[in-house]
């Protein structure tokens, strides 16, 4: 990146030597991340490692601590936004574990939030037609049932069909950044392949999209400009595709050991 | 359907989150302070009743002097006591003096009042599809859509009015559900009801619009204590809605309402409540203590009366609609969600005594409580040797906003019949972190977050409420909690 060049050109995320806490606990120990738009990045690594912790705290989760490092997205502090500025900045997080929401109507729910994004991008609001339209049109993507959505959110919804809820969520509030939380998990090879395309339909030159993933499996679908490896709160190891295939091959020990080495 | 239906709103009071809290500036005529027997002969005589009507009043009257103002203890609420002798007991708007008028004669200042709590009467202005029982301290001061409700034969008229022209069907119904002994408040109000609406729908007959009553305290130091009589003739239908404010006041002010409801073979009756009396300030100071009996005797075979309450307002609630299921086949509902916050206190739920075969029975009871507030719900399903196959469902659940406020549930059931059903669920839930944090991601404000929550806790309730009756209790929840979530 050229150094004295305005926020045009700056990534769209810069994470410097991040460290984060809960209570006692240090979760995250000095990550360094920079995502430019255009761009696709996968994050793996074992259980337990911190790739949810990291994902939340860019949504800005408040159970969580930065006590050291910053993050920048598009050039402004990103931690001192709110969690609702970030989402309606175009940040989006797909969760691992979609939260249920007794007796709200996904259907409000998703027009409550594609109306506050949009007013705070400028736009006007939809009317119900416009809204039912591209509600219509996205659904499609990621095959939802209509009668779905007159369900309460995430409400007795099956594994896969939360997974396909976050999908849609993503495709109407249209973000910057995406990050998708193992959306991939718990998913049948039909619903893998729905998900997946439509993540890729998502990717343009104006977006990037960070992936949490532990298969490789849909990044056949989504092909990656980078593979991170996430263990004990530090990224131990990025390379490009071939670095998830090797991972699916031989596991994380090899890593491990290197990086004890 | 119609545009118009909201029924209150922003009134220009502004420095305060109680936005129905202004006061009308009328002459009123006011009886002296404390009661006794010439109190009750005088209103009798305001109200130019018959020689029964009075005869009935004093019995109340004399039943409640043995009582010694002992009120019921046993609900979960404190207040200190309250001196009977220091109230009012009738208030008039002086213009009102004989009574309900017509349009054109009404003080203009109450029709703005009214205009403002979002309930205009004069005729061009008037709530479509909803028919307005106006009353105003202890009168009624307007009934709209008379006119159209004669042609289907539907009698909707103040209580006043059907005691003078009606004398036949309320000599025969007043009473017979909440008896003048009943309980303490009911006793008392038996003495000294001052007003109240009036509804008979004739055999056969669908009630065309929505009838609704909306009370309205104005004078300082005054109780209200209305008398509400709706009969359900065989075959017929009526949907009935009930709002209510009153002025800020720093002193608590009695509200002790009797409603009696009569549904006769297949006829049907709903009843939806708003509540939203004034609470009192965040500390505590002043308030409603809405002291209420609700009744409904679902009388005849295959009759069914349902309960619907928001109860948002008031100090102290203190209040359980409840149905006698006497006919056979007949059916009770109660749907309620009440919220407290702040200092109020709520002890409300109802009462189902089974009586007829295979009557059935659904208490769906929600209550929100936030601040230092305390809810319970206080439910009765009784089923007695008659009822055979009778079924009851219940299920309370509470929603605690907060770490200061409490909820409890007191579930009282007597079976004395071996072929009842009854299910009973509760649950007890607070608005979670990951719930907040999951629409805060999808960019709503924590305000519209807890909001969404609650309207979604509240839902199944809401949609027993007439359409525009439903946004009108959203924005309620609203008002109620602003500053407490977010
Ligand atoms: N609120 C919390 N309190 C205590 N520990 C926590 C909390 N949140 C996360 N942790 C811990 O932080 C570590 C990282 O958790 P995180 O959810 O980020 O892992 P992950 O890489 O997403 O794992 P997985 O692949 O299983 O989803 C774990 O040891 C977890 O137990
Ligand atoms: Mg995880």
């Amino acid at each position: 990146m050229a150094e004295s060049d305005t926020d045009k050109n700056a990534p769209l995320l810069d994470v410097r030597d991040l460290h984060v806490s809960v209570g006692e606990t240090d979760i995250l120990k000095g990550i360094d991340l920079t995502v430019s738009v255009g761009e696709v990045h996968a994050i793996m690594g074992p259980n337990g490692s911190g790739k949810s912790t990291l994902a939340s705290v860019l949504a800005g989760r408040p159970e969580f601590t930065v006590t050291h490092g910053k993050v920048l997205y598009g050039g402004q502090n990103l931690l001192a936004m709110l969690p609702e500025e970030r989402a309606r900045e175009g940040i989006f997080l797909a969760f691992q574990y979609p939260v249920e929401l007794a007796g709200v109507r996904t259907w409000q729910f998703l027009r409550a939030s594609v109306d506050a994004v949009r007013r705070h991008r400028g736009l006007k609001e939809l009317s119900i037609r416009e809204f039912d339209k591209l509600l219509d049109e996205k659904r499609e993507v990621v095959k939802i049932d209509p009668e779905m959505l007159k369900r309460s959110v995430n409400e007795g919804f099956s594994g896969g069909e939360k997974k396909r809820n976050e999908v849609l969520q993503m495709a109407m509030l249209d973000p910057t950044l995406a990050v998708l939380d193992e959306t991939d998990s718990g998913l049948d090879i039909d619903a893998l392949k729905i998900v997946a395309e439509g993540v890729d339909r998502f990717r343009s030159p104006s977006k990037a999209i960070i992936l949490v993933t532990h298969y490789q499996r849909i990044l056949n679908y989504i092909s990656p400009d980078r593979v991170h490896v996430l263990m004990d709160g530090r990224i131990v190891r990025s390379g490009d595709r071939e670095l998830a295939l090797e991972l699916e091959k031989k596991g994380y020990d090899w890593i491990r050991e290197s990086v004890a080495a | 359907m119609t545009e118009q239906r909201v029924i209150s709103r922003k009134t220009g009071v502004e420095d305060t989150d109680y936005k129905w809290g202004f006061e009308l500036d009328i002459e009123s005529d006011i009886a002296p302070r404390g009661l006794n027997e010439d109190i009750v002969r005088l209103i009798s005589a305001k109200k130019r009743e018959p020689e029964w009507m009075l005869e009935w009043r004093l019995k109340a009257y004399r039943h409640w002097l043995k009582l010694g103002s002992e009120e019921p203890k046993w609900a979960n609420v404190k207040f200190p006591p309250i001196d009977y002798q220091d109230m009012i007991y009738y208030a008039a708007p002086r213009s009102q003096a004989d009574g309900p008028k017509s349009l054109d004669e009404i003080d203009p200042e109450i029709l703005e009042g009214f205009n403002k709590l979002g309930i205009p009467l004069e005729e061009q202005k008037k709530l479509s599809g909803v028919a307005v029982d106006a009353v105003l301290d202890s009168v009624s001061v307007a009934t709209t859509y008379q006119e159209m409700l004669k042609k289907v034969g539907v009698i909707f008229c103040s209580m006043s009015e059907a005691v003078k022209n009606h004398p036949e069907l309320v000599q025969k119904y007043i009473g017979s559900v909440v008896p003048y002994s009943d309980n303490f408040y009911a006793t008392l109000n038996s003495a000294v009801f001052s007003d109240g609406s009036f509804c008979y729908v004739p055999p056969g007959v669908r009630c065309p619009i929505e009838l609704m009553t909306y009370f309205r305290i104005n004078e300082m130091d005054t109780g209200q204590f209305e008398r509400t009589l709706i009969i359900a003739d065989k075959g017929s239908y009526v949907s009935y809605l009930e709002g209510c404010t009153a002025p800020m006041r720093k002193t608590h002010q009695l509200h002790a309402a009797v409603v009696e409801l009569v549904a006769l073979d297949d006829a049907e009756i709903k009843y939806s409540t708003l509540q939203n009396w004034y609470p009192g300030d965040k500390d505590g100071n002043g308030g409603v203590y809405n002291f209420v009996t609700k009744r409904g005797k679902a009388q005849g075979r295959g009759s069914k009366i349902s309960w619907t309450q928001v109860e948002t307002g008031s100090a102290i609630t203190w209040k359980y609609p409840s149905v006698i299921l006497q006919g056979d086949d007949s059916v009770g509902e109660f749907y309620s969600v009440a919220l407290v916050n702040n200092h109020q206190q709520a002890d409300t739920g109802t009462k189902m005594t089974h009586i007829g075969k295979n009557t059935r029975s659904t208490i769906i009871a929600k209550g929100i409580s936030a601040g230092k507030a305390n809810n319970t719900y206080r439910g009765q399903v009784k089923i007695m040797p008659t009822a055979n196959g009778a079924r009851n469902f219940t299920q309370c659940d509470s929603l605690l906003i907060g770490d200061e406020c409490g909820a409890h549930t007191v579930p009282y059931i007597e079976v004395r019949n071996p072929t009842a059903q009854l299910e009973h669920e509760a649950t007890t839930s607070k608005v979670s972190d990951d719930q907040l944090f999951y629409l805060q991601q999808r960019g709503l404000s924590l305000e519209e977050s807890n909001y969404m929550i609650i309207n979604g806790f509240c839902r199944g309730i809401f949609k027993e409420l007439p359409f525009e009756f439903a946004a009108e209790a959203s924005q309620l929840m609203r008002v109620s909690l602003e500053g407490t979530v977010g």
